[in-house]
């Protein structure tokens, strides 16, 4: 038999049908849902009498436009309350599980999906959200879709898809002590622009991935959709496969015993075939910063902002151009030692403990300059717990950082939380286009480590300086 | 949704990588319905402060009336709201022409009556400047013969050929998911469990 993906492995055995000339029926194991991309598809069930198929394959979360504050005096507004009881509604009629804000397994909808033992290797998972790529960790094919395939999936539980091509990712060598997994990502992205992969899924591979602990790897899926791509993944191993035991929804039992036995076979054969190869020398890469306006506008930290003539072509030239204007940036200007003023910890991207140990280790006996706001937002509940449990909370709440509940939040910027017209912020989210985290907003997106060096000194500033005592978390 | 055929003048956007968030702004997704999003289409670009639209937008300056945007490559990356072929089908828009389109973008585009038109940098560059010389340029899309027509050219573009029954028959792709339930039900048997 001709070698195969990991990719075509999962792809093959889900293919329900397919039609000379029609897409694949693809069959989804796991849907998940949210307030914001789920209403009008289950308007559509209605319009056309239609039933949720499989409730039982089904989750929901309310994470996009839900507060954070936990002082609980600021409320959703109007139309976010009605969005928020639209999903409740829908769930109930249909039997969905819904985890509701304050709930014990509320969150993000990336962060509670692994969480809950919900993503599994091998497994399709879709979502009405483009970081769906972020359960891509665990070995499974997962990506985002519009609120019409929504309803499909609602009405169906398959999707129509034409098959996706394949790029092989590899990161070699080990990575240096400061970077981590969301460095990986804006390197990848620097390299290959914010559509080298579009058509395909990603597999990550080569030795820094090895190494990632499991919830670096998710934010290593998590930006696959940052570069283009239709999905990302990273072949089950030992390592992923014990994160998943005794989770709620994990098998149990021989049930278990048998799921780990299939889930660590799944890998890509040796010889199989991608259509396209990406390699970057892990060992190489610095911790990286945004300047502009997509998330491939990234350098090295310490790197000055890059000269629009630098580029090749005449759209790149006038796609930097811009967005050093709308970032308030000249040409060639240093970037460390630039003052900001709000900095983000949390996201899909960023709001697992491992991202909150990160800034803790950093945070620790130290505060937060003056003029920065700092938000920390744990991306579930369960994350938020386990924070507090290990005092993680007490850190930042001494450093004068604020510590939130659960959601998107600051990422996009629904609930309220949000930056002001011209204010720079270091955001350790996956989105720094224009407006993004607010109207006129200016966001440097970097990793947790980055991000809290520069609450500390009010600055953009390289994590190496502020890290000669602490001892090292990430990479472990 | 159906699409046949159009003409049209253009609304120019020549920009690359125009995300999803300039199209439609997430503060703008707090919506249960798909409706009356086209005034908030391109909101932070198009308005200022006071509200007022900026008089040199493209929105401004195209001809009332105006269904065919010309945008550059990786049109509607990002995020995967489908709020974006919303917006742009309410403010009237039907077709999109660009070098090339974000993977969930084109598939939200065709679920929705909105031709994802993908051409060379070369012949979009060739609009751009046919357009900066009459501004009134016409252009016609053909989604039968699969064939763009302006300033007296005309070329072929390339589009899904089951996207392309379903437009020009205004059948839905939940239909045809439907008609499959049989051996959806038999892949559940032979699967359950797993």
């Amino acid at each position: 038999m001709e070698p195969q993906t990991l990719f075509d492995k999962i792809w093959q055995s889900h293919v329900v049908k397919e039609e000379p000339g029609c897409p694949a029926v693809l069959y989804v194991d796991l849907h998940l849902i949210h307030e914001v991309t789920s209403p009008q598809a289950f308007s559509d069930l209605r319009r056309r009498g239609l039933r949720v198929r499989r409730p039982d394959r089904t989750f929901a979360t309310m994470d996009h436009s839900v507060q954070t504050n936990p002082t609980g005096a600021a409320r959703e507004d109007a139309a976010a309350t009605q969005q928020l009881r639209a999903l409740s509604e829908n769930c109930g009629k249909a039997g969905i599980s819904l985890f509701e804000p304050g709930s014990e397994h509320h969150g993000i909808v990336h962060v509670i999906g692994p969480e809950l033992g919900l993503t599994r290797p091998g497994a399709t998972i879709v979502c009405g959200d483009s970081h769906t790529s972020t359960h891509g960790a665990f070995g499974a094919l997962a990506f985002g879709i519009g609120t019409s395939e929504v309803a499909h999936v609602l009405a169906t539980q398959c999707l129509l898809q034409r098959k996706p091509r394949t790029m092989d990712v590899r990161f070699t060598g080990k990575l240096r002590p400061w970077v981590s997994a969301k460095d990986m990502c804006l390197a990848l992205t620097a390299k290959i622009g914010t559509g080298g992969a579009t058509g395909h899924v990603i597999e990550y591979r080569g030795e820094a991935v090895d190494q990632l602990s499991v919830e670096s790897r998710m934010t290593l899926c998590n930006m696959s959709i940052e570069a283009g791509a239709r999905a990302g993944m990273v072949a089950p191993d030992e390592k992923c496969v014990d994160w998943l035991k005794g989770r709620p929804y994990s098998p149990r039992g021989l049930a278990w015993t048998d799921a780990r036995k299939r889930w660590l076979a799944l890998r890509s054969d040796r010889g199989a075939n991608f259509d396209s190869h990406v390699r970057i020398d892990g060992s190489d890469i610095d911790a990286m910063i945004t300047w502009g306006t997509t998330p491939a506008m990234a350098v090295a930290v310490g790197k000055p902002t890059p000269r629009p003539d630098d580029f090749a072509t005449e759209s790149e030239r006038a796609a930097a151009a811009k967005a050093l204007a709308y970032m308030g940036l000249k040409p060639g200007e240093p970037l460390t030692g630039r003052r900001i003023s709000t900095v983000f910890i949390g996201s899909c991207t960023n709001g697992r403990i491992e991202d909150l140990r990160a800034a803790a280790s950093l945070l620790r006996g130290r505060s937060v300059a003056p003029h920065v706001r700092m938000l920390v937002v744990p991306g579930s509940q369960q994350v938020l717990r386990q924070a507090e449990a290990e005092g993680l909370d007490g850190v930042f709440k001494a450093a004068g950082a604020q510590w939130r509940k659960p959601g998107c939040s600051m990422c996009i910027a629904m609930n309220g939380d949000q930056i002001a017209e011209g204010e720079y912020a270091v955001s350790t989210s996956n989105r720094n286009f224009e407006g993004r985290q607010g109207k006129g907003g200016r966001t440097f997106l970097a990793s947790p480590l980055t991000a809290t060096a520069a609450a500390i000194t009010g600055r953009l500033t390289h994590p190496r300086e502020l890290m000669q005592e602490v001892p090292c978390v990430l990479n472990a | 949704m159906r699409f046949e055929r159009i003409t049209s003048t253009l609304i120019v956007l020549p920009i690359d990588n125009i995300d999803t968030d300039q199209i439609i702004p997430a503060r703008f997704l707090k919506t249960t319905s798909r409706e009356g999003l086209g005034e908030k289409l391109f909101h932070d670009w198009r308005y200022s402060k006071d509200g007022k639209a900026h008089s040199e937008f493209a929105l401004s300056i195209a001809r009332p009336g105006s269904r065919i945007l010309l945008a550059g490559s990786n049109f509607g990356c990002g995020s995967s709201r489908e709020h974006a072929p919303w917006a742009l089908y309410d403010f009237g828009i039907r077709a999109v022409i660009a070098p090339s389109f974000a993977d969930i973008f084109r598939a939200n585009a065709a679920k929705n009556g909105i031709l994802t038109v993908e051409v060379t940098r070369e012949f979009a560059a060739f609009l751009l400047e046919s357009q900066m010389r009459a501004l009134g340029l016409e252009v016609t899309i053909d989604l039968q013969a699969q064939a763009l027509s302006a300033g007296g050219i005309t070329i072929e573009f390339p589009f899904d050929a089951f996207s392309r029954q379903c437009l020009l028959h205004g059948r839905d792709e939940l239909d045809y998911l439907l008609s499959q339930m049989t051996e959806v039900e038999a892949y559940e048997n032979a699967h359950a469990g797993s």
